[in-house]
């Protein structure tokens, strides 16, 4: 990409969970982008916005040789966070905590209009220590929103080093399922399948909102970034995105 | 002496329309009693919104629900409003452009015994920094009610202050003069203008009539629109004018004063001089305790008059 920055790692834990969402999951197209009664997504982890970029080139909102060309040079509108003036996001994140109140008060209101969509935010585990995050998992139980389904990209990593480190959320399950919610932890949260199955389930859950706690890998699909917290928002050498294309391509080649 | 405070008439407002737009949501953050939201609440339940304790939760689902295509007022005293939630004013609906409408109750000093945590002396000056934001103060309960009216019909985002106790009168009806973001121009003088909002209204006039049996003739303006200010009224009040007093409930940084002065220093020089809160936690006491002591009364401003004019 153009600006060289960038949160890498994140987004490449993230991916599969946008994959099936926007693929598979969410009634969204650039068709009914402005259509009440689409489903509506929230990337709370607002610095993953790369991948977010990927998914609305690919799904035909957003010209992905435009967002190449200009990401986070001067004047740009495709910035290091999502930005709501672009065809496809539909609010502005960026600062963490944020969007789980804003996901309760879209589901809620939603509900209150009498439209049976659905809207999905995807939030970092370490975003999970802001307090705000936790009113938005009282709330959502509050007024039984199965119409929302949240997902955590437990990725175990942070921009200082490990989650349980940092702050600890090892008993993340137990926590989440206290507040209410109906809890899902696929095994493989990079596995597209699993996340489908996840996704299918959260949809037959009545009467309370839907958790989806995904446990990913940091730098999914390369061994030169994978598991390591530098590649939070490490911007590759010339030598490593090399290696990192290459690593990408034998998947894709894998996938036939 | 009227007994209906602005808080009141916000809830008759939004009721009356409540009942033909069901977009209309309030929220509160166990603050529909002393917001006077309680009658709302319970005429409309399907339109009414709890979130408890918890301000940025409270911001963030009126955001959200903006975003679903409702109409969110949301009602929590100024303090923590204007603070607690902050960044969820500035990134969820400044920032993202939803249409909420954050209403800042028992604003200023109107929790006045109960210490500097629960007075709203920063919400001018911090709310006002933040893009796309629009501060209103209203000065009566005839003024809130049109501003209001006028709020139903926008669809940008807002923050209104209004203080916690019933305020004298300074209009005679609800057919007060009123155009949105623009001043209102109280009494017409030629000597020194005096520029008010909110509670300091009242006594701003006051102060005018007790000037005119000095001979002084003060021009008030009631600048409930801080933000957007109303720089035209306030020019020409100031250019035809020799000095300018500004009066706010409000700490002396980045308020009413503070873009008075900017806006007046670079059109037409004159001298500014501003009554607000000290920059200090304020004495214990009634609100009129608290503005006698401070001088924020009809007295203290015509003695700040006195001296612009010096």
């Amino acid at each position: 990409m153009a600006g060289g920055g960038g949160h890498i790692g994140g987004d490449m834990s993230v991916m599969e969970t946008l994959v099936a969402l926007y693929f598979r999951e969410m009634n969204i197209s650039p068709e009914n982008q402005n259509d009440p009664d689409r489903d509506y997504f929230i990337l709370s982890k607002g610095h993953s916005v790369e991948a977010y970029y990927a998914v609305l080139c690919a799904k035909g909102f957003l010209d992905l040789g435009d967002v190449k060309k200009r990401f986070s040079k001067f004047g740009s509108p495709y910035i290091g966070h999502p930005n709501n003036k672009l065809a496809g996001m539909e609010m502005n994140s960026g600062s963490l905590g944020h969007g789980l109140p804003v996901a309760v008060g879209l589901a809620l209101g939603n509900r209150m209009s009498g439209r049976t969509n659905r809207t999905y935010v995807v939030m970092g585990d370490g975003e999970l220590a802001e307090g705000s995050v936790w009113e938005g998992f009282m709330s959502g139980h509050m007024y039984g929103l199965d119409n929302l389904c949240a997902v955590i990209d437990r990725n175990h990593l942070q921009i200082s080093g490990n989650t349980e480190d940092v702050m600890a959320q090892e008993v993340l399950k137990d926590r989440v399922k206290s507040f209410g919610w109906h809890v899902i932890c696929p095994e493989d949260g990079n596995d597209v399948d699993q996340m489908i199955a996840a996704f299918e389930e959260a949809k037959q859950t009545k009467g309370q909102p839907t958790c989806i706690i995904a446990n990913t890998v940091k730098g999914k699909g390369s061994p030169v970034m994978e598991n390591k917290a530098s590649w939070h928002h490490h911007v590759p050498t010339p030598e490593e995105y090399d290696e990192i294309v290459k690593d990408l391509d034998a998947h894709l080649a894998a996938l036939g | 002496m009227n007994t209906i405070a602005n808080r009141k008439v916000i809830c008759d407002v939004l009721m009356e329309h409540a009942r033909t737009d069901k977009d209309i949501v309030v929220l509160c953050s166990d603050s529909r009693g002393s917001a006077s939201l309680a009658p709302f609440f319970q005429e409309f339940p399907e339109q009414s919104v709890e979130v408890g304790i918890a301000e940025q939760d409270l911001v963030g689902i009126s955001a959200g629900l903006a975003k679903s295509g409702k109409k969110p007022y949301a009602a929590s005293p100024a303090s923590f409003l204007s603070t607690r939630s902050y960044e969820q004013i500035k990134v969820d609906c400044a920032y993202s452009d939803q249409n909420v409408k954050l209403i800042g109750i028992s604003g200023g000093i109107s929790y006045g015994a109960l210490g500097m945590s629960h007075h709203s002396a920063q919400d001018i000056a911090a709310i006002s920094a933040i893009p796309n934001m629009r501060v209103y103060l209203p000065s009566d309960r005839h003024q809130t009610r049109k501003l209001f009216e006028a709020l139903l019909r926008d669809s940008k985002p807002a923050y209104i202050r209004v203080g916690r106790n019933p305020v004298e009168d300074v209009y005679d009806s609800d057919d007060c003069p009123f155009v949105m973001d623009r001043a209102t121009v109280v009494t017409e003088g030629e000597d020194v203008t005096i520029v008010a909002c909110g509670e300091m209204v009242k006594p701003a006039k006051d102060a005018a009539e007790l000037l005119r049996g000095e001979g002084i003739r003060a021009e008030v303006l009631d600048m409930y629109c801080v933000k957007p200010l109303d720089t035209e009224t306030l020019l020409r009040s100031a250019q035809k004018t020799r000095a300018v007093v500004t009066v706010e409930e409000h700490a002396p940084f980045g308020g009413l004063g503070s873009m008075v002065a900017q806006t007046v220093s670079a059109a037409c020089p004159k001298k500014v001089l501003e009554i607000a809160l000290p920059d200090a936690p304020v004495i214990t006491g009634t609100s009129k305790e608290v503005f006698d002591y401070y001088g924020m009364n009809a007295e203290g401003i015509a003695k700040k008059v006195r001296e612009a004019l010096g």
